[in-house]
């Protein structure tokens, strides 16, 4: 039994930063029905950041961490803007195909030029928050793994409102519902999806720094596989929906920590995509998302 | 009276058994370069006809190259001693052999594509591409996880069969095939497919037959590719048909010009030729492969080849 709620922790704790990640995904693709494949390279960008200024502060202490996580999303909120105005913003108009593929070229960049200026090999991030390990009868937390559930739940809370009981939420939902007419009622698409892959993208920043955190190596190929198994995450709780995006990435985490600790233990890289399919196949619009019906 | 296609094809295929005849006075690298060539003629020029005619963005063409690698590397690593016996046997074995082993990657890869591409081909756009490049992270991990054919460490120990002959004479069977397909009946198909599935399935076409039998033929070209190289790197490593495989290859079939055959042969030519004139900065040629990707989409879409005087829809 402990067994089973130590591996339903691990598995929340990883679940929450797939959620983080996974509602870039959703709100990018609710606002501009496209996938944004550099999101998971923004996701390790953010670590980087945080890496980078984690060596200039003091380690294990709260404010250090403090510091190096609202660095991370900054910076990160800059890079998704600077890569929709550069990259995606002229092909708005066009076949949804070419942003797609334009989007996969960032993504190359970004690994690649990731590669050559931060070199290949894995670096390990520094121990920005205070380690400790806690011990409730046979379950073992490290405060680390607190940290990141607290985090997440404080940004998923602080995106409702954003999202919800704001202007420029408000216009957000407005766009993602239909652009032409947030257009007539004079919102600026412009600004609305500037600010959408900002908030996405220092979302995908901070599930950076928490994955790292819990999973210390980073390299520049660290975003590919979370990125991938986030937007299953997203698409499982239907995509262009929040809490579905929450919900997914918490459902793929907790599964993939359980199948990781079973005998199939290799193949906890194929069960994101196999829920992937199993999902696209059986109930496409994901688990919480509206079925929409094709029209000519 | 043999129609002129098919004379070309045979013309081709004689040409390059001439051409190997001969290919030991050439320069054993320009020899590996020239077959490298060759097998992305294959995989662009096949995937050409998913992605460019057909309109079906699939991402998962490197996986279709691995079964099929691994499944010709079966063939003559574990059937091979037993049909040829210890020696070797003689040239006429060994080629039989080799045409045997790469029917079988072929098929068994086209049969990939039958099970993949009946659930997945309903999907548009992003949807599919996100499938199609999960199960070809599913068919890594699966032979990964294969001890027989050498788990994570790859498949060793394949036979040198692969020679100027054969891949050249692959090669020019793709485009013969790709490009009969492409003026049949079934090319109308793919092309109605493409441009506006609504209005095809409005005439009385059934989209999704033709995107299967795309996506099938595809992989068969794809998995032939495969057994080809399997046969000239002498081992698999199930690493090496990842996602940035079928990225490069995505990227010959974009730039030569999405539907455009010819474009899309001079562009597989220009990408495997740049690497090795690039060698001397080697570490960022995906760097340079990533720039291009991107100015390419933002400034000329229809591709670098493309000639025609209609943008193409992509």
């Amino acid at each position: 039994m402990t067994e089973f709620l130590q591996q339903l922790l691990n598995g929340l704790s990883l679940g929450a930063i797939y959620a983080l990640i996974a509602l870039g995904y959703t709100m990018v693709y609710g606002v501009l029905r496209f996938i944004n494949f550099a999101h998971s390279d923004v996701f390790m960008v953010g670590a980087f950041v945080g890496y980078y200024v984690g060596q200039h502060l003091p380690q294990n202490t709260f404010g250090g961490g403090f510091i190096v996580l609202t660095a991370a999303m900054l910076g990160c909120a800059l890079l998704g803007v600077t890569i929709e105005r550069l990259a995606y913003r002229r092909l708005r108009g066009g076949p949804t195909l070419n942003v797609l593929i334009t989007a996969i070229g960032v993504s190359l960049l970004l690994e690649s030029s990731g590669q050559v200026f931060f070199g290949a090999e894995p670096r390990t991030f520094p121990s920005v928050f205070p380690a400790k390990d806690f011990a409730f009868g046979g379950l073992v937390i490290s405060s680390n793994q607190l940290v990141v559930i607290a985090v997440a739940l404080l940004l998923v809370v602080a995106l409702q409102f954003i999202v919800f009981r704001t202007k420029i939420g408000t216009a957000m939902r407005a766009v993602a519902l239909n652009p032409k007419a947030a257009q007539l009622v004079g919102i600026n698409n412009d600004v609305v999806i500037s600010f959408t892959f900002a908030l996405g993208s220092a979302l995908a920043g901070a599930g950076g720094i928490l994955y790292a955190l819990n999973y210390p190596s980073i390299d520049p190929l660290m975003g590919v596989m979370p990125g991938l198994k986030a937007f299953v995450a997203a698409v499982l709780g239907g995509i262009g929906n929040i809490p579905g995006a929450a919900l997914g990435g918490l459902i793929l985490g907790t599964v993939e920590t359980f199948v990781g600790g079973s005998q199939f233990s290799t193949y906890k890289d194929a069960i994101a995509f196999g829920v992937l399919i199993l999902i696209l196949l059986f109930r496409p619009a994901g688990l919480l998302g509206k079925f929409t019906v094709e029209k000519v | 009276m043999i129609p002129r296609p098919h004379l070309a094809l045979l013309a081709a295929i004689l040409a390059a058994v001439v051409v190997s005849h001969f290919s030991d006075h050439i320069d054993p690298y320009f020899l590996d370069v020239l077959i490298a060539i060759g097998i992305n003629i294959i995989l662009a020029v096949s995937l050409n006809l998913v992605n460019g005619h057909t309109g079906q963005f699939s991402l998962g063409h490197a996986g279709f190259m691995s079964i099929g690698a691994y499944l010709s590397g079966c063939v003559t690593v574990f059937l091979g001693p037993k049909l040829l016996g210890e020696d070797g046997g003689t040239a006429l074995g060994q080629n039989s052999l080799f045409f045997a082993a790469l029917l079988a990657g072929g098929l068994s890869a086209a049969l990939a594509g039958l099970l993949i591409g009946l659930p997945s081909l309903r999907l548009k756009g992003d949807y599919l591409a996100l499938v199609t490049l999960g199960f070809g992270e599913i068919i890594r991990v699966i032979f990964q996880n294969i001890d027989a054919v050498g788990g994570a460490l790859g498949f060793v120990g394949l036979p040198a069969y692969t020679n100027f002959a054969w891949t050249y004479g692959a090669a020019a069977l793709t485009v013969f095939v790709v490009g009969c397909l492409v003026k049949s009946t079934y090319g109308r198909g793919f092309i109605a497919t493409h441009d506006d599935e609504i209005a095809s399935e409005a005439i009385g076409l059934n989209p999704t037959r033709y995107k299967n039998v795309a996506f099938v033929v595809g992989a068969f070209f794809a998995g032939l590719a495969g057994g080809l190289y399997g046969h000239y790197k002498l081992s698999i490593d199930p690493r090496g048909f990842d996602f940035t495989r079928s990225i490069e290859i995505v990227v010959m079939v974009i730039l030569g010009g999405m539907g455009n055959t010819l474009g899309v042969i001079l562009a597989a030519i220009l990408l495997t030729v740049l690497p090795e004139v690039l060698r001397p900065v080697a570490e960022y040629r995906m760097v340079i492969y990533s720039l291009l990707l991107i100015l390419l989409m933002l400034m000329r879409p229809q591709g670098l080849f493309n000639f025609k005087l209609r943008k193409s829809k992509v």
